[in-house]
């Protein structure tokens, strides 16, 4: 049987919902009989491989390298999995924007800051910052949405196997936000 | 003893016929019935307003969706009350009440005991249908027992109307339009400079969501009693 292709990656988030994807233990052995891991936090490989069949995605879109690896992901992949609270609410990725950006820069780079020597925000070699923190949905089609903060690994080993047997999921009895 | 006379109307809810005291609301006459509507806004024993729009249902013959809490029932009624076209109604109506201000429910302190998270639950909703709003408003901290976070608001209106209607202070109503509305306590002041209210804690207790808290609790530990407000008004009409 040909092995499902699938990719996780790490945006604005904790990573905490990697870390619950790790949590279903010896589960992993059993998702890994049915699927190639192609790229993710867990591998080495740099760049996004085309004809991914699910890829799971946590955090929120926070710069405009998240907008632009998103569209890549979206493009590359037949089905993508929001997973977590950050990634399909904005979560507190998303509290940023009660204060704006240029707040948050200001107070991360200058008035917590005991040198700083440039007087600059840092603008090399670094993302540049969106106006506004945004869930997936809000820039690309997500298909399956998985809350939680972080999901628990029951929700995430249950969702992978619904849609490995192409079975539907209710997901509100597994999951919800801020769990 | 004469017996108060009791008129009453014969109606359909959901294809079972039933019959109420004739000045019964949908929803009262559902709950007599064990019918689950969703509802936020209404508090068994207080006045009914119809504000968060999550006990839509429908009547035949009428195009339009009726809020269950504030329509009085009628004479041959048919209501239905979990329709896939309401079904898909509630999820953007909680859509909009999530994403109309920050809940942000993973540091609330009403996460894993709240109203609006659990209709998320019931009604299927995984995710806001549409984009969040993120506006800012400033939280007021000056009671020393009960604090107030308009970004978890979503404008129930149940502790303007449990303090006025069973406390009788009057001490909160709303201020502003849309958006912008947001609970005060008497003229837009600091709570703690209320002259009205009496820290009674009721508002705190009726309130759906974490956005009236017990000072002192962190996030998941603010468990409210607001079944002590309603046995209050039980028994208060039961003398």
């Amino acid at each position: 049987m040909k092995k499902v292709r699938v990719a996780t990656i790490w945006l604005d988030g904790c990573s905490g919902c990697h870390m619950s994807f790790l949590d279903m233990d010896e589960r992993l052995l059993e998702i890994a009989q049915k699927i190639d891991l192609v790229y993710s936090p867990y591998v080495d490989q740099k760049e996004i491989p085309e004809d991914i069949d699910l890829f799971i995605v946590e955090g929120a879109l926070s710069t405009d390298h998240d907008l632009e690896i998103i569209k890549i992901i979206r493009k590359n992949s037949k089905k993508i999995l929001a997973l977590g609270d950050c990634a399909v609410t904005g979560n507190i990725s998303a509290m940023k924007n009660l204060f704006g950006t240029e707040a948050v820069l200001k107070k991360g780079y200058f008035d917590l800051v005991d040198l700083n020597a440039t007087g600059h925000y840092p603008s090399k070699m670094i993302p540049k910052l969106l106006d506004k923190v945004i869930p997936l949905n809000e820039a690309i089609k997500v298909d399956f949405f998985v809350p939680g903060c972080p999901t628990p690994a029951d929700a995430i080993y249950e969702v992978i196997q619904g849609i490995l047997e192409e079975r539907p999921v209710n997901i509100s009895t597994l999951t919800r936000f801020g769990k | 003893m004469i017996k108060e006379k009791v008129r009453v109307k014969t109606l359909k809810i959901n294809d079972m016929d039933v019959t109420a005291k004739s000045n019964a609301t949908i929803l009262e006459v559902a709950n007599e019935q064990g019918i689950t509507i969703p509802s936020l806004c209404y508090l068994e024993g207080l006045s009914c307003v119809g504000a968060c729009r999550l006990c839509l249902v429908e009547v035949k013959g009428s195009s339009k969706l009726v809020p269950a809490c504030t329509s009085k029932i009628k004479d041959g009624m048919e209501v239905m009350t979990n329709s896939p076209r309401i079904q898909k109604h509630r999820k953007m109506i909680l859509s909009m009440i999530f994403a109309e201000r920050t809940h942000t429910c993973s540091v609330c302190v009403s996460n894993g005991h709240c109203e609006l998270q659990n209709q998320a639950i019931e009604q299927g909703l995984e995710h806001s249908e549409v984009a969040y709003i993120h506006q800012k408003f400033d939280i007021d901290a000056s009671h020393p027992s009960y604090m107030y976070d308009p970004n978890r608001c979503i404008l129930c209106t149940r502790c303007v109307r449990v303090c006025d209607e069973v406390e009788g202070a009057h001490a909160l109503d709303i201020f502003g339009r849309g958006i912008e509305s947001k609970i005060i306590h008497d003229m837009d002041e600091p709570w703690i400079d209320s002259q009205s209210c009496t820290s009674c804690g009721k508002c705190v207790q009726v309130c759906p969501t974490g956005a009236l808290f017990e000072k002192g609790v962190s996030a998941t530990e603010m468990t409210k009693k607001k079944e002590i407000v309603i046995k209050l008004i039980q028994t208060r009409k039961e003398r």
